[in-house]
């Protein structure tokens, strides 16, 4: 029987599907009978989620660059061209 | 499909341009046009900009991170095949000049995930076995954004290449190996970083996700 450390250990690979399958077996039986491994499990999982969430959920992307930046890219554009450096 | 600059989300206010348009654009681009460096940012700035303020600390940091990326795409046009999406290509060259502005922002030695990490008996248990989550406060994860401020702010207190490594792999969806390639490690550096990253989030995250009280978010 695996033990919980083993469990944690390897839990990425098992979120990831990464885990050859006799693996997932012993895996899957510790789960059955540890309390603690599931809960930990599901809050890996919810961790994932949640930082996905916060980090490209509504309100974090923006439709176009402000005009002000845009002026400052396209002069400094205009000057690597100029210089030559841009070949 | 990892590394685009797909948005996710329902609330994502324009569709990614298509491949025909992207490859009428870099076209354009080959041959010098000067309007077509504008429709590039036009296209792909806003995306680019998002991307940078995940990334660094200021606002002023991922303005100019996102300048140094568009002169850099523009100076490596001609390295560009063509196999991948311009706008992957893009995604690439944002992350890595956000990755070139952490390096010389990093002010302190790094602080150690080590206490954030899970203990175990000699037995091998968990110390402290881990307590079930609150499925109302797991659905507030993904829909608050008091809570969304709260994981964000959790995010920003991993230890620095750590946090890096959740940005890269779990935020900007870049491969193990794409990841391990932009921070010059191991793929299996990235893998072992990447799950002390997902349990020290975890961690953090525990005193307020728990169901049996913690700090209400
Ligand atoms: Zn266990």
């Amino acid at each position: 029987m695996l033990t919980c450390r083993e469990v944690l250990d390897f839990l990425m690979a098992y979120v990831d599907g990464e885990l050859p399958a006799d693996e997932v077996a012993r895996f899957e039986k510790h789960l059955a009978v540890c309390l603690s491994c599931v809960n930990y499990l599901a809050s890996y999982r919810a961790t994932i989620r949640a930082g996905k969430a916060a980090m490209r959920g509504p309100g974090t992307s923006l439709d176009k660059l402000p005009p002000d930046l845009v002026k400052a890219v396209e002069a400094a554009r205009r000057a690597l061209v100029q210089s030559g450096e841009s070949e | 499909m990892a590394g685009t600059l797909n948005c996710m989300t329902p609330a994502c206010p324009s569709p990614d341009p298509s491949q025909a348009e992207q490859a009428a654009l870099l076209g354009r681009l080959r041959q010098g046009e000067d309007a077509a460096f504008r429709d590039l940012m036009d296209m792909a700035g806003g995306r680019m900009l998002a991307v940078a303020r995940r990334m660094l600390p200021t606002d002023d940091d991922a303005r100019e991170a996102v300048q140094d990326a568009l002169l850099s795409a523009f100076r490596n046009l001609h390295r560009f095949d063509g196999r991948a999406l311009l706008t992957t290509w893009l995604h690439r060259i944002t992350v890595n000049a956000c990755l070139m502005k952490l390096r010389t922002r990093r002010r302190r030695p790094e602080s150690s995930i080590e206490d954030l990490l899970p203990t175990f008996l000699p037995d091998g248990h968990q110390t402290r076995p881990a307590e079930p989550w609150a499925p109302d406060r797991l659905e507030r994860a993904e829909t608050s954004e008091a809570t969304a401020r709260l994981v964000r702010e959790k995010i920003g207190e991993l230890p620095e290449t750590y946090r890096e490594i959740l940005l890269l792999r779990d935020i900007e969806d870049l491969s193990t190996e794409e990841a391990a390639q932009a921070l010059g490690i191991s793929s299996n550096a990235v893998k072992t970083k990447l799950h002390r990253a997902r349990q020290a989030l975890r961690a953090l995250l525990d005193p307020h996700m728990r169901a049996d009280g913690g700090e209400a978010c």
